[in-house]
């Protein structure tokens, strides 16, 4: 039981880790949790839906579709309304991105409603793989695959592209790199479309499993947020580690202990932790210049 | 037609009258130092011209190579070939020394070009290429000044601000630090030099300023400056005769070092 829980575990902490990178994306650049992440993604989800519903459009045009859309919804959300904040606080912010939250989800239950849709996907979680002890579907290897992947493309992105590392730059101390010549808001802009990208991505891949609905990413964005907290919101290693530690304690309390209140364990958890280390589990500490 | 024109910009933060009237203009080819005390409105004047202050000047006018860039944005300076270094530097912490240069050429595309100037900067500071893979704020602050000048040389400037780069800096590392703006010089790059070590900036300028709350107060080439009584006393901490209150004369050399 234990080693099928641990699968189930790595298989939802990969939806978990890849909203927390997203977040942590965006609230390195923009200095904001954006809570509109999860309705971003659920939008992009119900775009896929669309294409492959109502257009039957092949899983390929159809994916593609939802993540260019994807792409250009974070981009335009940043450019249309954050950036016309003049000197706004961390406050009017996170308000910002609570109205998008809203929006969003009004229009998505205005143009899906509220009824359940079954999500199609290329990948069966029926068909499964013997791992001995356990058993996974192909849909949860898909999903560890899928995560690890963009990590890694993630991963070489901030290590070796010129736009990475500038991105990097940009976080650390935006003056520094407007005075070099690096465009400040274009880099927010594709900070936006790429966190939109990846959240797009978690939506897409935890629809199989879920059911699609306007509600899709709520609780997945609250452990993702979660998880960002938990590795300190400004590594992304950092937090992805979280999402998978969450995903992982989450579902062994579950099996073990009560199915009820396994949502809770998660935020007894970032309790505990903002407890004893406020900074988070492997949040660097270096004081940021502005 | 100078390089640089100022023509008489004010600027404001918000209700603070920074820059009063200030007109300056630039010769291709030299250093030019302002001085001046602690809150003159040196910095202001740097980043007024580079479009760091939002909505300002509030009046005047600046022109580089002919052609009006008051109001700008940092980012089309740089691609006009004006280069800054920051008061405190400034530098990205968490990028490595060899990153930060990189960012420094973010304008260029000439491959070969770059790989040349990461010579010529290794070569000016050969400590740097040392730490190349370092992280940046683990630097001393030496080594971060000189990483910061190393960068904005990475955008292959024509024009280049330095805001204070003896600030902090141990007196050996302040000499070497200005051999090499001044060979950076001679190698073609005009420079504003904003200083309050009126000392090394005469030294090495070619003309002097000198900035007293928001306006220019004096000006000559940097030999006459370090000759004048008055910027001797009040700028260089060489006192003529002897005080009867010899605190003062203890309390402004210190000041001005
Ligand atoms: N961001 C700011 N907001 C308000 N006042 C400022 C700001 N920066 C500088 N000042 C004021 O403008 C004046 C000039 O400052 P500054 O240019 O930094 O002087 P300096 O570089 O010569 O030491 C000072 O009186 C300072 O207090
Ligand atoms: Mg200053």
């Amino acid at each position: 039981m234990f080693l099928q829980l641990l699968v189930s575990g790595i298989s939802i902490g990969s939806i978990y880790a890849l909203v927390a990178l997203a977040m942590v994306i965006i609230y390195k650049t923009s200095e904001v949790p954006n809570f509109a992440q999860g309705e971003m993604a659920m939008i992009s989800t119900f775009i896929a839906f669309m294409f492959l519903d109502t257009y039957g459009q092949s899983f390929i045009v159809s994916f593609t579709g939802a993540l260019g859309f994807a792409v250009a919804l974070g981009a335009f959300l940043e450019f249309v309304f954050l950036r016309r904040a003049k000197d706004p606080n961390v406050l009017s912010l996170i308000l910002i991105t609570l109205g998008f939250e809203m929006m969003l989800y009004g229009l998505a239950s205005w143009k899906w409603g509220a009824d359940q849709k079954s999500f199609p996907f290329p990948v069966s979680d029926f068909d499964i793989v013997n791992l001995g002890q356990a058993v996974a579907s192909h849909l949860n290897i898909a999903t560890l695959f899928v995560a690890l992947f963009l990590m890694f493309i993630l991963f070489l992105f901030f290590k070796y592209t010129k736009v990475g590392i500038a991105m990097k730059a940009t976080q650390q101390n935006m003056i520094a790199a407007r005075i070099n010549g690096i465009r400040a808001n274009r880099i927010l802009s594709i900070t936006w479309g790429m966190s939109s990208f990846i959240g797009a991505v978690a939506g897409m891949m935890l629809a199989p499993i879920a059911t699609l609905d306007p509600n899709l990413m709520m609780d997945p964005l609250l452990k993702g947020f979660a998880a960002a907290v938990l590795g300190g919101m400004t590594t992304l290693v950092g937090s992805a580690i979280g999402g998978y530690l969450l995903g992982i304690i989450e579902t062994l309390f579950g099996g073990y202990v009560s199915l009820q209140f396994k949502s809770i364990v998660a935020f007894l958890i970032i309790v505990l932790v903002l407890c004893f280390k406020p900074s988070g589990l492997f949040a660097k500490h270096y004081v940021r210049r502005v | 037609m100078a390089f640089l024109e100022i023509k008489n910009i004010e600027t404001f933060y918000g209700l603070i009258y920074a820059l009063r009237g200030v007109s300056l203009s630039l010769e291709e080819g030299t250093i030019t130092a302002i001085l001046g005390n602690n809150g003159a409105g040196k910095s202001t004047i740097l980043k007024t011209v580079m479009g760091l202050i939002e909505d300002q000047p509030d009046k005047g006018t600046i022109e580089f190579m002919g052609k009006r860039i008051d109001r700008k944005d940092p980012e089309q300076l740089v691609r006009l070939g004006i280069s800054y270094v920051p008061e405190g530097r400034e530098i990205f912490d968490e990028l490595t020394v060899r990153e930060n240069l990189l960012m420094g050429a973010y304008c260029r595309h000439d491959r070969a070009g770059i790989k040349q100037d990461f010579t010529r900067i290794y070569g000016y500071f050969s400590v740097l290429e040392e730490r190349e893979g370092q992280l940046a704020g683990t630097l001393s602050g030496g080594e971060q000044q000189m990483l910061a000048i190393g960068r904005a040389l990475m955008n292959g400037p024509k024009l280049l601000f330095l805001d204070e780069p003896s600030l902090g800096l141990s007196p050996i590392l302040v000499k070497e630090i200005f051999a090499i703006i001044k060979k950076i010089n001679e190698e073609g790059i005009t420079i504003l030099l904003v200083e309050q070590n009126a000392r090394m900036a005469l030294k090495i300028a070619h003309v002097g300023l000198i900035l007293e709350n928001g306006r220019f107060v004096m000006k000559g080439k940097a030999a006459d400056l370090m000759e004048d009584e008055d910027v001797k006393e009040f700028y260089l901490g060489v006192k003529q005769t002897e005080s009867a209150k010899g605190y003062q004369r203890w309390k402004r050399q210190k000041r001005w070092r």
